[in-house]
């Protein structure tokens, strides 16, 4: 009732006042005083309308009919205006709302329901994957050899103690080569049925952290471990500080982890329990906090951990957003992150010694029939989505639009990607396609009737819709961004090499995948997520 | 498609004639946009905004305001004759004389600064920006109707080679472009852009018994009303009323406060802007609605349009308290009827490139400007509207204010560690 009251008072006030101050100016009209009857008027209407509003929803709480879920009120309430709303599973003590963001809907996203058999017969592993290691690494098989899943492949000469395995067992067919002889993949052609090398699990409650280090080192599963600041494969001489794990996926069309966690809901808490031991900090889980969308129990109710629920559009379920909002990365620490997918490779591996890579990959976008496909890491494209493709003239993406990778034709599955986006091509011109776009694009502009169709699903392509222009628009970025950053003023540091600036202004705290969706957006198309890397690169040079 | 094969033919070879190629190049994105698409790295699909969208919608909330000057242009003129008083009265004579002037001001300002534009591009390998799009439309509506258009030429050419070209072009500019423009012809040139006989078109200064100078575009227009049997212009009968001062509302309470404002207009006709004044910035309803727009696309910043309205509120305030002078006792409410606070405030302030490049620094922008160009225009005697030295003047600071907003970033995350 508090607004009926305050909002009549000052407009009876108002215009008592305005009455006894202006009734002797008669000679011109009284703008003042029109505008003030003017919002006396609109405030005496609200005041009805919200004192038939109070009515309304007493009598709602009355009849027991009025909850959260169904809000019996005439005005959406401040909280709901302001926050994005939280589901009713979420604990309020344990939720991070996030105002900035923005979801961009795709059609073409992947039904739980519908799965597709997995068509790959080749599989490779991609040193490029691997962030920060030489561009040469030593390869430990040879063309025709036989190598069981979990064999050693290669072996990085900057960091020699981590192996990369096979993903699967097979016949090594292919060691591919790049540009100045780079190594780009090794192909092996999997067995029709994978076998496992053997390994000796140690014992997670007793054994010292050195041994699991040695044994994640040995089986390759240290190469699934993630290291903020950089992005990199982490050294195993340091003790990370913490590690986070998200839960949930907010990017376009994003895979639902909870339909990857069913079925491994043992090997992911098995992971959790031996990342406890890997760290002297936290194991902090992301929970799905927003409205509609639920957590599996294998995240809710995993042991050992902290979670915190995260609230918002995208990139809310980015790690790097939850860790900013959790315990921030500051000068000097380094963190791990996992994906869940990682976690129960590594919990698998705890479990039966075995590295098994088994994955789901969710298929999405216009231009491929959609769905998701239980294969194995570095799967080959053309045969996972061969015979599913609806078009010629497409760009196959490993990962989501935002921070995927386009693939060749022949390519194969990059390692950290649980999902494939398959685009039409935007190679066409288009008439004055700035002014009065044909076709609905995706775009944050209320210029885009668009705009007020929420939950309208866009079909994209690649095109840039425009030149790269210096940077022009200010405070875009910052809405889109939920951390306590200046992304545009923070790219300005990158791009005059100011290092000090560069650190102050957070540069250790991001990864590319938080600034995609400020690149999507820059109405300049300035590449940010190249600046970015640039800029980590040259900081991780100077440390 | 058609149209694409047209252009790809007639595409002028790139290294012989580099300035050819690049005005080619403007024209053709201008009317298709290119089939580029997303790189290798970063992200595949991109929002549909660009800058040429964002700045077209930039021109489009101006647009009210260029009609209805032009049309002032053409009422100031008759109403200093004492013509056609009411204002759609002699509407054919008044859309006619203000065409004749607005339209060569609108060609030379874009002549001379897409051409510097295109030259510079040319120079510099890179595709023409868009920036001179707001600047070019921006300038007309802010100069007197009468400029003499060699100056408007060296002032636009002034605004655009030194204030951005040396900067670096679109983007990296320090000082309001279309500010820059004035400021030039108000220091180099100052009979032309301040005293009261300026804001009147068409009479060779004010004084009483002055008959109008037409010239050939007046002419044609006769024989074309004549022939449609419409009255047409004439000089010998269209002259200076007797007492007619052309005195812009400032000047006046400048002199005699609100009452002296009010003698001379209602404030009804300062609001709607049928009053002397640049071309564009009268008419405060339809400037208003150009803000609206832009803040309802989200383009122009309400945080520095809101500061600004409370900074020059608290300024007028402030000089009503001290009182010395008939123009400090204002009523405040009244201060936002004269001059251009408004066009200022819509269009000028919220430059993104110029203003204050943070959040919390566009509100301390903002509420600066406001409040130092109610200053300017009360107190100082010799700057008669205070809105372009306030502009620029925080122009030059705002790095300044987003370098402390970052610092405390800076030593938050610092503190933190």
């Amino acid at each position: 009732m508090k607004p009926l009251h305050s909002s009549f008072k000052i407009t009876v006030a108002l215009l008592f006042s305005s009455q006894l101050s202006f009734a002797a100016a008669d000679s011109s009209p009284n703008y003042l005083l029109y505008s003030l009857i003017g919002a006396g008027i609109i405030a005496l209407i609200y005041a009805i309308l919200s004192l038939a509003d109070n009515m309304m929803q007493i009598e709602a709480k009355n009849l027991g009919a009025d909850t959260s879920e169904n809000d019996y009120s005439l005005f959406p309430s401040f909280s709901s205006l302001f926050k994005p709303s939280a589901g009713d599973h979420v604990d309020p003590k344990r939720l991070v709302s996030l105002n900035q963001g923005h979801d961009i809907k795709l059609v073409g996203g992947a039904d739980v329901e519908h799965t597709i058999a997995n068509t790959a017969k080749h599989y490779a592993i991609k040193p490029t994957n691997f962030r920060g290691m030489a561009p040469i690494p030593k390869i430990s098989a040879a063309v025709g050899d036989h190598v069981k899943a979990g064999d050693a492949l290669m072996f990085d000469k900057s960091n020699p103690e981590v192996i990369y395995a096979a993903p699967v067992s097979g016949e090594v067919i292919e060691i591919k080569r790049g540009a100045k002889r780079a190594i780009t993949e090794v192909i092996i052609k999997a067995d029709s049925e994978v076998t496992f090398k053997e390994n000796t699990v140690p014992n997670l409650e007793s054994a010292p952290r050195e041994d699991l280090v040695k044994f994640l080192l040995e089986t390759g599963g240290w190469a699934h471990l993630n290291q903020r600041p950089f992005d990199v494969v982490p050294s195993h001489e340091v003790t990370p500080k913490n590690i986070f794990v998200s839960t949930f996926a907010t990017g376009p069309n994003a895979p639902d982890l909870n339909s990857i966690v069913k079925g491994s809901e043992a090997a992911f808490q098995k992971g959790l329990d031996a990342l406890g031991k890997l760290t002297d900090g936290q194991v902090y889980l992301g929970l799905d906090g927003r409205k509609g969308h639920t957590s599996h129990p294998a995240f809710t109710g995993a042991k050992g951990v902290v979670a915190n629920y995260f609230s918002g559009k995208h990139p809310a379920g980015n790690v790097g957003i939850q860790i900013h909002h959790t315990a921030p990365i500051n000068t000097g620490d380094v963190v791990w992150t996992l994906r869940v997918e990682d976690v129960i490779i590594l919990g698998r591996l705890f479990m039966t010694g075995a590295y098994d890579t088994r994955t789901r990959i969710a298929l999405t976008g216009a231009e491929v029939n959609n769905g998701y496909v239980d294969t194995f890491l570095g799967a080959s494209v053309k045969e996972l989505i061969g015979p599913n493709l609806k078009n010629d003239h497409v760009r196959v993406i490993s990962g989501d639009v935002l921070s995927g990778n386009p693939l060749s034709a022949d390519g194969y599955l990059n390692q950290k990607t649980n999902q494939i986006t398959v685009l039409a091509e935007g190679d066409k011109h288009e008439l004055f396609g700035w002014l009065l776009p044909l076709k609905p694009r995706p775009s944050v502009s209320p210029t885009f009737p668009t705009y007020l169709m929420s939950n309208h699903k866009f079909e994209v392509d690649t095109n840039t819709h425009g030149e790269k222009r210096a940077f022009v628009v200010t405070g875009a970025y910052e809405k889109v961004l939920p951390m306590d950053i200046y992304p545009q003023h923070l790219m300005k540091a990158i791009l005059a090499n100011d290092f000090e600036n560069m650190e102050g202004l957070g540069i250790l705290e991001l990864s590319e995948e938080d600034l995609a969706l400020c690149e999507f957006i820059c109405a300049s198309k300035a590449p940010l997520q190249s600046i970015l890397r640039d800029g980590l690169d040259t900081m991780r040079d100077q440390m | 498609m058609g149209l694409v094969d047209f252009f790809k033919k007639i595409e002028p070879d790139k290294k012989k004639s580099p300035i050819l190629h690049t005005f080619f190049d403007a024209v053709y994105t201008f009317a298709l946009v290119p089939d580029s698409t997303t790189g290798p790295k970063g992200t595949q699909i991109k929002d549909g905004m660009d800058l040429k969208r964002l700045m077209v919608h930039v021109v489009i909330a101006m647009q009210l305001c260029y009609l209805f000057g032009t049309y002032n242009i053409g009422h100031q003129h008759f109403t200093a004759a004492g013509q056609y008083m009411g204002f759609i009265e002699g509407f054919h004579l008044k859309l006619a004389h203000g065409l004749i002037l607005m339209l060569p001001i609108f060609i030379v300002t874009h002549v001379v600064g897409l051409g510097i534009e295109i030259i510079f591009a040319a120079k510099k390998g890179h595709a023409v920006e868009e920036g001179f799009l707001v600047s070019g439309a921006l300038i007309p509506l802010i100069m007197p109707p009468d400029i003499p258009l060699w100056i408007l030429a060296v002032a636009v050419a002034f605004a655009v080679i030194l204030g951005k070209e040396a900067f670096g072009g679109t983007g990296m500019n320090i000082w309001n472009i279309a500010l820059l423009a004035r400021v030039f012809v108000f220091f180099a040139y100052p009979t032309t852009i301040s005293g009261d006989t300026v804001w009147v078109s068409g009479f060779d200064g004010l004084a009483e018994g002055t008959a109008a100078t037409y010239g050939w575009a007046h002419n044609l227009s006769n024989t074309l009303f004549g022939w449609m049997g419409l009255d047409g212009f004439n000089a010998a009968s269209t002259v200076v009323v007797d007492g007619y001062t052309g005195a812009t509302p400032l000047a006046l309470a400048y002199q005699g406060g609100w009452e002296g404002a009010t003698a001379v207009y209602s404030p009804s006709q300062m609001w709607w802007g049928t009053i002397p004044g640049s071309i564009g910035e009268s008419s405060k309803p339809l400037i208003l609605l150009g803000a609206l727009f832009l803040l309802v696309t989200k383009i122009a910043s309400w945080r520095i349009m809101l500061s600004m309205l409370i900074g020059g509120i608290v300024g007028a305030l402030v000089l009503n308290a001290w009182g010395a002078t008939p123009f400090m006792e204002v009523p405040w409410y009244y201060q936002f009827f004269m001059g251009s606070f408004f066009f200022a405030m819509a269009f000028m302030a919220t430059d993104p490139v110029t203003a204050a490049s943070t959040n919390t620094g566009k509100w301390w922008y903002g509420f600066l400007i406001g409040f130092i160009g109610m200053i300017i225009r009360v107190i100082n005697p010799a700057y008669p509207e205070g809105w372009m030295l306030a502009i620029l003047f925080m122009n030059t600071f705002a790095p300044l204010i987003d370098h402390y907003v970052l610092q405390s970033n800076i030593s938050k995350r610092l503190k933190r560690a």
